[in-house]
């Protein structure tokens, strides 16, 4: 019969289609954004599926910019429920939101992600660094004798004796990662007022205190600073290959390489759990999760998995995320009265 | 005449039997030829043995694991407080209440064994911290046990693992924050007494995938189940719609301009970067059409759109190589064009089209770059239903899974984003031999 042996498939296609039409509703939750908080959202989400019977929430990762913009793509089965971000969220990014009908939105911060900076355990001693050092050694251009001209600085001894003479090679995070805004502000911009370089540059600049500062943050771009694009495993990799470089991580990364990395101190700080969490540690960061709340109740159990994120157990000291290197957040309980009375934005 | 042979200068050397200077130079222009050609076929077979080796060394451990054996008491006033044995009581008790519980048996384990090891702490640290969990779905699972003790194989911590493999040594973990010195010591004491083994690592390829903290309990199975369902959707979509499609354009279609530019977009279609289709799937599948995100069903239209030209192309070379006599001699006996075509063309071209459609699948197997716009890396963790409605369910894929993998900060990530590629490996060794020996089974030649 030639005449099934060409139906046969068109039941088939007819049958997918129809069954496109009537997918219902989504059991999961479906979470998006940062890579930074992406490890922690795969742990909480694991323990979250293990202990209740909720289906394990499903992490996509992407950035923080595209997770927030999957966020605020609308309402509905097929957008996002939670956001991830490591920084707060913009407000264009929050126009953008309410235009598309998502308006309420509960923050939450669940805690403090630390920056520092290793090198080989078998390379020169990077044991401590000043923001100062590193503003000398990344800006594009420096202050010197009332004109601003192209950074001299080729090696580390020549910044500070106390450095290692050592060529300067730095992995630092690409522009698109959030942690790249971090080392700037908190590093190269406090590094620069620090060595009264950026009254010097607005000096300069007629008094233009803005435009210092962006002079400040300008990062060189002889082949001494390298940008890496992609993750932790991409700046391992190289500085595993470049003994005398210096790379820039996170602090739950150094935390699972210890064996492979030295981290220096800044400022004559360790970085830890606890000198970020009191603040003595400098270069560190809020991490954020987005909350839909037009989703709590229609998706089954995000709220539940919200709460579960932040909850003492799990983001509080000991819990497992500080295990893998999240600096808890003092203000956790605000957090959860937070999720608990749906306090939108 | 004869002077004239007499005169003739001999040819140059005189013999046919050594070769005049343009012979030789010919016969050496040939030898290097060849050299050449095998230098190429052993540059291409060094490269391909030098990606085996790295990728066998580093992956072929993934598959073997470290476990540890532990009895592990279960008392009651801790796990059933009002001793009802409510189920609805047991699932209470949380995993983070399973840890002191493990954390006792294993101080006992290291007491019953009778060696000092100088500086231990936290020796449970050398259980993966699914050990909790697999404990608590064991006692929910037979609330019997609750108030005795029953032995568990729980996994061991990937930096243990790792130690047995020989990738943490003692020296790498006295900088390791993750494990210290006296740990991999009682490891060590474990193994000599029997109750820490490395054994083949079922887990790594039935079970889903876990999250960045416990390496050592992550699997391939979700990421195969998705990959399968994907192949699925790919197969009884692309495989009608290609062979319909090509045999109107071979058999039936008018030779115009109208059909001159459908073969141009087709083979175009086959050279579209595949990021491309990634980016259509998300506007039409997920926000247009109001598919799932990270859904098989999405990936397998997506891949079905990718697939399509290459099965499209194959199935019109093979039905052009049934030559015209079988067709014109069906005709010939009265046959209509619609049964020459089915009757005779299609089960001559069967084998080629067979052929076509695999190797096409083997390529949207080992796809990554459209799965990437459709939420399919993700971290899923739970396995997708039975197909059909499985289809909708979230899944991983075997390239997103390695891609995933290869991101996560655990270096025993890496040796297990090898493993997967080997497993991704063997399905299309797989794949492109079935297709090897279905065209020599099969294959007629005219």
């Amino acid at each position: 019969m030639p005449t099934l042996r060409i139906i046969a498939p068109a039941i088939a296609l007819a049958a997918l289609a129809t069954g496109a039409a009537v997918a219902q509703g989504r059991e999961q939750v479906q979470v998006a954004g940062s890579s930074t908080v992406l490890p922690y959202a795969n742990i909480a989400a694991e323990y979250f599926g293990e202990n209740f019977d909720f289906p394990t929430p499903i992490i996509q990762a992407g950035g923080s910019s595209a997770g927030l913009k999957l966020f605020c793509q609308g309402l509905g089965e097929t957008t996002v429920d939670i956001a991830n971000s490591s920084r707060p969220m913009r407000e264009s990014e929050r126009a953008v939101c309410i235009e598309n009908g998502v308006t309420d939105i509960i923050e939450v911060r669940l805690g403090y992600d630390g920056i520092v900076f290793a090198s080989q355990t078998d390379g020169p001693d990077f044991a401590d660094f000043e923001a100062a050092q590193w503003y000398r050694a990344m800006a594009a251009e420096l202050p010197r004798d009332g004109t601003l001209v192209p950074n001299p600085y080729t090696r580390w001894s020549e910044i500070d004796a106390r450095l290692p003479d050592v060529p300067i090679t730095a992995f630092i995070p690409g522009t698109k990662h959030g942690t790249r805004e971090v080392f700037e502000e908190k590093v190269l911009l406090h590094g620069c007022e620090a060595s009264s370089a950026l009254e010097e540059i607005a000096a300069i600049m007629g008094g233009d205190e803005d435009a210092a500062e962006a002079a400040c943050m300008a990062v060189r771009d002889d082949g001494r600073a390298v940008d890496i694009d992609g993750d932790y495993t991409e700046t391992l990799a190289r500085i595993e290959a470049n003994p005398d470089a210096v790379g820039v991580f996170g602090l739950s990364f150094y935390e699972n390489n210890t064996d492979k990395l030295r981290v220096a101190t800044m400022g004559g700080v360790v970085p830890s759990t606890e000198t970020i969490a009191s603040g003595e540690y400098p270069v560190s960061r809020p991490l954020f999760f987005y909350v839909k709340g037009a989703h709590i109740g229609v998706i089954p159990g995000l709220k539940e998995f919200a709460a579960f994120f932040v909850h003492d157990q799990v983001a509080g000291p000991g819990g497992p995320l500080a295990d893998y290197g999240l600096v808890p957040d003092p203000a956790l309980s605000d957090m959860q009265a937070r999720i608990e009375t749906e306090e939108s934005l | 005449m004869t002077d004239a042979t007499q005169d003739a200068t001999p040819r140059a050397d005189g013999s046919i039997l050594t070769a005049d200077p343009r012979t030789a130079r010919r016969n050496a222009a040939e030898r290097r030829f060849r050299a050449y050609g095998l230098a190429a076929i052993v540059a291409a077979l060094s490269m391909l043995f030098l990606l085996l080796v790295s990728i066998l060394s580093q992956g072929l451990p993934a598959f073997t694991q470290t476990t540890v054996e532990l009895e592990v008491a279960l008392p009651a006033e801790t796990l059933d407080p009002r001793g009802e044995r409510d189920p609805d009581d047991i699932a209470q008790i949380l995993t983070f209440g399973y840890v002191p519980l493990i954390e006792a048996a294993m101080e006992r384990r290291v007491a019953d064994l009778g060696v000092t090891i100088e500086g231990l702490e936290d020796p449970a640290a050398l259980l993966s911290k699914s050990a909790p969990a697999q404990v608590r779905n064991h006692v929910l699972a037979n609330p019997e046990v609750i108030g005795g003790t029953y032995v568990f194989r729980f996994l061991a911590t990937s930096r243990v693992d790792q130690f047995l493999k020989n990738e943490v040594t003692l020296e790498s973990a006295e900088r390791d924050s993750r494990i210290s010195v006296a740990q991999l010591r009682l490891a060590e004491a474990l193994r000599e007494a029997g109750a820490l083994e490395r054994g083949f690592n079922w887990g790594f390829v039935t079970g889903p995938d876990a999250s960045d903290q416990r390496p050592e309990a992550a699997g391939l199975g979700v990421a195969i189940l998705g990959s399968a369902y994907m192949m699925l959707i790919v197969l009884f979509l692309a495989l009608p719609i290609g062979v319909a499609a090509s045999i109107y354009l071979e058999e039936f279609a008018p030779q115009n301009r109208f059909t001159d530019v459908i073969e141009v977009n087709i083979s175009n279609l086959a050279a579209v970067p595949s990021i491309v289709f990634g980016i259509l799937g998300l506007a039409i599948f997920i926000n247009f059409v109001g598919l799932p995100q990270s859904a098989p069903i999405v990936g397998g239209l997506v891949l079905t759109l990718m697939t399509l030209p290459t099965i499209i192309i194959s199935t019109r070379a093979a039905l052009k190589s049934v030559p015209p006599s079988i067709r014109t001699a069906a005709l010939g006996v009265g046959a209509s064009k619609m049964q020459t075509v089915f009757h005779h063309v299609l089960p001559l071209a069967g084998p080629g089209i067979l052929t076509g459609t695999i190797i096409g699948l083997a390529q949207a197997l080992g796809e990554t770059a459209p799965l990437l716009l459709i939420g399919m890396v993700a971290f899923v963790g739970e396995y997708p239903d039975a197909p059909p409605e499985g289809f909708f369910d979230p899944a991983s894929a075997l390239p997103v899974q390695i891609y995933n993998w290869t991101q996560r900060a655990d270096p025993a990530f890496a040796e297990r984003a090898s493993g997967a590629i080997i497993v991704l490996l063997v399905f299309l060794a797989i794949m492109n031999i079935a297709a090897v020996l279905l065209r020599r089974r099969f294959e007629r030649r005219w």
